[in-house]
C-alpha cells in the first residue's frame, strides 16, 4: 500500500466522485492523477492484458464500426459524385466554397461561433458571480439550468411560440409593443383622414392633415375626420370644443351612427380622437407640440404670439406599430441564438459557479479589506482566477456551437431556412432532407469534422497535461 | 460534492458603513435582476404549458396569458386527442429507444473503463487517447455510411439501429467520465481482492461497479436525456412506425400555425419525464457534467 489517493475522501469510506468535487478545473477530467497506475512499477498481482482485450472488446467493436469506420468511409464518399459512381476529387469541397446556398451557411456558423459562445459565457460568469449574492440562488440555479433537460425540439416549438408575429400570440412581441406604445405616443388611426370638399377645414399634405385657414388665437380650431370604422371609437368620450383661448381646437371622428348629425360641427354622439400628436406651423417651422386628450381637443400653452397652421403629423395616421418580425430573413438568426443562449445559458453558470466555489475566499477577502472595489475585485481577481473555466466553457460551447442542427430546424420556418442555415442542418437536407447528395453530404461531414479537429486537439492536450 | 443546492458561503467580514450601505442597495439591485432573469427563462415553457391547456379556438383569439384572467378555459382536450390521434406509440417508441441505449452504453463503458484505469495493457495510454479524441466526433460523419451499412444489414429504420448508433456515439463520454472516476477507487480494495484471488470479472461486479454508484447515475442521467432528446438520429434511421416522440413532433412543424394544438401538448409531453428526472437527480447531473465538459 504505497500509493494513496490524493483526493478528498469522504468520510464513511464513500468514493469521491470523479472531477465531481468542488476542486478546481485542472482536477475535473482526471481528479487523482496519484492514482494512475504507475507503468513502471515492477510485476504485481494483476490481470493479463488479454483480459484487458477481454473488457474492451464490446467497446472497440463498436467504436470501430460505427465512429472509426464511418470516417474513413466518408473521407472517400465525399470524392465522388451524388450516387458514388464518378470520381470528382475535391469538387464537392469546391463547391462549398462557391455555391451561394452554402456559402450562406458558412456565414451563419461564423455568426454562430462569434457570437453564442461569447454571450453564454459571459451570461453564465455575471449569474455564477451575482448568485452568491442572493439566498435563492439554488432555486434560481434549477430555473436556469431546467432548459438543459428539455429536448432542443421542445425548446424550438417553445421559441416557434415565444416569436410569433401577431403581438396577442407570440410573448415576445406582446412585451415589446407594450413597451414600444408607452413610449411612443403614436395612437394609430389608420385610415382616418379629413373629408375631400371645400367645406372641409383640413386636407391632405404630404401625409399630413393640416387647416387649410391660419389659426386665429382665441378661435378654437375643429378638425373634423372620417375614414374610421366607428367601432374603434365607439368606447371613447365625446368629443368637446376645446375652450377659447391661445390656439386651441378638437380633432374627432365626424361621422354619427347610423347616419345624421351635422357636417363639420360636433354632435353630441361624436367620439374625440385621443392621443393625436398636433403640431403649430408657423413659416414651415413646427413652434409647438402636443397632444390630443381624450374628448378629442387640445391646447397649445407657452406658444409665442403669431398666426399658426396646425398640422396633425402623418404617424398619427400610420398603422400601429405590430412587433419585431423574429422569424423573418433578417432577423432569424440572431432570433434561433436568442434560444440557444436560453438553453445554455445555466450549464456555463453552474459550471462557472462551481469553479467560483473553489477560488479561496482569503484572496478576495484580502483585496476587499485592502480597499478594493467589488469591480476590482472581479476584474483582477475572480476572472483571472476563472479563466480556466471560462476556457473550457467556451470551448465547449464553441464545439456545440458548430454543430448547431435542431435549434435552426425546428425554429426557422421553412421558407427562411436558406437565411437561417447551418453547416449541420445543410449536411442532413442534402443527403437525407430532400437533397440526396451523398457526395456533397459526406464532404459537408468532414468539412464539420475538420472545425471540431483544433478542439479534439485541445481535448488531448488538457488530457496529458492533467494526467501529469 | 459540489450540487446545486450546496449552500454558498456568506460574505461577512467587517466593511465600512459605506460599504454595508453600498452592499444593501447593491444587494437589491441584484435581487430585482436577478427575479428578472427568472422570469425571462420561465416564460418561454410556461407559454408552453398554458398554450397546450387551450382550445385552439382560444389561442388564435388571444395570448395564452388571457388564461390568467379566465381560468376557465383551461382544458386538456388537446392531450386527449393527442393520444387519440396515436402519439403513445411513438412516446413508447422514445422508451424502447432510450432504455436500451442507456442500459448497454453503462455497461459497455464500464468495462472499458476498468480496462482501462485497472489493467495494464500495451498501448493503453495511446488508445485512451483515441476515446478523448472521439469525443467531440460529430454525429453527421456517421448518418451516411451507417445508413448505407444498416441497409446493407437489414435494419435500417428499426430501433435496434438506432440504439446501437446512440450507444457507439455515447461510449467516448461514458468511457471517459467511468474511467476517470474509476482511477480515483483506492487501489488496495483492488489488491485485496486480487489477493484473495478473485477472478477480475468478479472485482469489477463486486467491488469496482457498486462503488462507482455516484458516477454510474451522472452517466445514466445523461445518456438518457441524450437519446430521450435526440432528434437528428431518430430522423434519419427511424422509420414511421419506430419513431420517437420527436420525429412525430418534429413531421408536425410545417404547418406549425394550424399544428399547434398538436405540437404543443406533445412537446410538453415529451418533457415532462426528462424534467422530472432532472429535478429528482440534478446532483447528479451536475456532476456529470462537471466531470465532462467536452462533447
Amino acid at each position: 500500500m504505497t500509493e494513496r489517493l490524493d483526493g478528498p475522501q469522504a468520510p464513511g469510506g464513500d468514493i469521491p466522485a470523479a472531477g465531481a468535487t468542488s476542486g478546481p478545473i485542472e482536477t475535473r477530467s482526471a481528479p487523482a492523477p496519484a492514482a494512475r497506475v504507475d507503468s513502471s512499477t515492477p510485476h504485481r498481482l494483476g490481470p493479463s492484458p488479454r483480459m484487458a482485450a477481454l473488457f474492451l472488446l464490446p467497446a472497440v467493436l463498436l467504436l470501430a464500426a460505427w465512429v472509426v469506420y464511418p470516417i474513413i468511409y466518408s473521407i472517400f464518399r465525399s470524392l465522388y459524385d451524388s450516387v458514388g459512381d464518378r470520381f470528382v476529387g475535391l469538387g464537392n469541397y469546391g463547391s462549398i466554397f462557391t455555391d451561394s446556398a452554402t456559402l450562406t451557411t458558412i456565414r451563419n456558423n461564423v455568426i454562430w461561433v462569434v457570437v453564442a459562445p461569447l454571450i453564454v459565457t459571459v451570461l453564465g460568469l455575471i449569474f455564477a458571480v451575482l448568485t452568491e449574492r442572493i439566498r435563492w440562488a439554488t432555486a434560481f440555479k434549477l430555473i436556469l439550468f431546467m432548459p438543459m433537460a428539455v429536448s432542443l425540439l421542445a425548446a424550438g416549438v417553445i421559441f416557434r411560440l415565444v416569436y410569433e408575429q401577431d403581438p396577442d400570440k407570440g410573448v415576445a412581441n406582446a412585451v415589446i409593443t407594450v413597451v414600444h406604445d408607452t413610449f411612443s405616443s403614436s395612437a394609430g388611426y389608420p385610415g382616418a383622414r379629413p373629408r375631400e370638399n371645400d367645406q372641409a377645414p383640413a386636407a391632405v399634405q404630404n401625409g399630413a392633415v393640416v387647416t387649410k385657414q391660419q389659426v386665429q388665437d382665441g378661435q378654437p380650431v375643429l378638425i373634423p375626420l372620417v375614414g374610421l370604422p366607428p367601432d374603434v371609437v365607439k368606447d371613447a368620450a365625446p368629443a368637446k370644443a376645446a375652450p377659447a383661448g391661445g390656439v386651441s381646437g378638437t380633432v374627432w371622428l365626424d361621422v354619427v351612427r347610423g347616419g345624421g348629425g351635422t357636417l363639420n360641427q360636433i354632435d353630441p354622439q361624436e367620439r374625440g380622437l385621443a392621443g393625436i400628436t398636433v403640431e403649430a406651423v408657423s413659416g414651415g417651422v413646427v413652434k409647438g407640440t402636443t397632444e390630443t386628450t381624450a374628448d378629442g381637443s387640445f391646447h397649445f400653452t407657452g406658444l409665442p404670439a403669431g398666426s399658426y397652421v396646425v398640422r396633425l403629423p402623418q404617424s398619427n395616421f400610420q398603422a400601429p406599430f405590430n412587433g419585431i418580425t423574429w422569424l423573418g430573413p433578417g432577423l432569424i438568426t440572431p432570433a434561433i441564438i436568442g434560444a440557444y443562449i436560453w438553453v445554455w445559458a445555466g450549464f456555463a453558470m453552474v459550471l462557472i459557479a462551481a469553479g467560483l466555489s473553489a477560488i479561496p475566499r482569503d484572496a478576495l477577502e484580502a483585496a476587499r479589506i485592502d480597499g478594493a472595489t467589488e469591480w476590482q475585485v472581479f476584474r483582477r481577481i475572480t476572472v483571472p482566477l476563472l479563466s480556466p473555466v471560462l476556457l473550457v466553457v467556451f470551448v465547449t460551447m464553441v464545439i456545440n456551437v458548430l454543430k448547431v442542427f435542431d435549434l435552426v430546424f425546428i425554429i426557422a420556418p421553412g421558407s427562411v431556412q436558406p437565411q437561417a442555415n447551418v453547416i449541420a442542418l445543410e449536411m442532413w437536407r442534402v443527403s437525407f432532407g430532400g437533397g440526396g447528395n451523398q457526395g456533397m453530404g459526406s464532404a459537408l461531414a468532414i468539412f464539420l469534422l475538420v472545425l471540431v479537429l483544433p478542439f479534439m486537439i485541445f481535448n488531448i492536450r488538457r488530457f496529458r497535461r492533467d494526467e501529469r | 460534492m459540489t450540487t446545486l443546492t450546496e449552500p454558498r458561503a456568506a460574505q461577512p467580514v467587517e466593511r465600512g458603513l459605506l460599504g454595508r450601505v453600498a452592499d444593501r442597495l447593491g444587494g437589491g439591485a441584484v435581487q430585482v435582476v436577478l427575479v428578472l432573469v427568472a422570469v425571462f427563462w420561465l416564460v418561454p415553457t410556461l407559454g408552453l404549458l398554458v398554450v397546450s391547456l387551450r382550445g385552439e379556438a382560444q389561442n388564435n383569439a388571444s395570448g395564452w396569458w388571457t388564461l390568467f384572467t379566465k381560468p376557465a378555459e383551461i382544458t386538456f382536450q388537446n392531450y386527449s386527442s393527442l393520444l387519440a390521434a396515436g402519439f403513445s406509440s411513438s412516446f413508447w417508441n422514445t422508451v424502447l429507444i432510450t432504455v436500451p441505449a442507456t442500459v448497454l452504453v453503462i455497461g459497455i463503458a464500464a468495462m472499458a473503463a476498468y480496462a482501462f484505469a485497472w489493467i495494464e495493457f500495451p498501448g493503453r495510454d495511446a488508445v485512451f487517447l483515441v476515446v478523448i479524441a472521439l469525443l467531440v466526433v460529430p454525429v453527421q460523419i456517421a448518418l451516411i455510411p451507417i445508413a448505407k451499412l444498416y441497409g446493407f444489414f437489414g435494419i435500417f429504420g428499426s430501433i435496434a439501429g438506432v440504439v446501437l448508433f446512440h450507444v457507439a456515439f455515447g461510449l467516448p463520454f461514458a468511457i471517459f467520465l467511468l474511467r476517470n472516476f474509476f482511477v480515483g477507487i483506492p487501489r488496495e480494495l483492488l489488491e485485496a481482492a486480487r489477493m484473495d484471488g478473485a477472478q477480475e470479472w468478479r472485482i469489477f461486479a463486486t467491488v469496482v461497479f457498486p462503488l462507482a454508484k455516484p458516477a454510474i447515475a451522472s452517466l445514466g442521467i445523461f445518456q438518457f436525456l441524450w437519446v430521450w432528446n435526440d432528434l437528428l438520429v431518430a430522423l434519419v434511421f427511424a422509420d414511421t412506425e419506430n419513431q420517437p416522440m420527436t420525429k412525430a413532433l418534429q413531421s408536425q412543424m410545417r404547418q406549425f400555425g394550424t399544428n399547434v394544438d398538436i405540437l404543443a401538448p406533445g412537446a410538453f409531453l415529451s418533457l415532462i419525464i426528462p424534467l422530472v428526472l432532472f429535478f429528482g437527480f440534478q446532483r447528479y447531473f451536475v456532476q456529470g457534467l462537471l466531470a465532462g465538459s467536452v462533447k
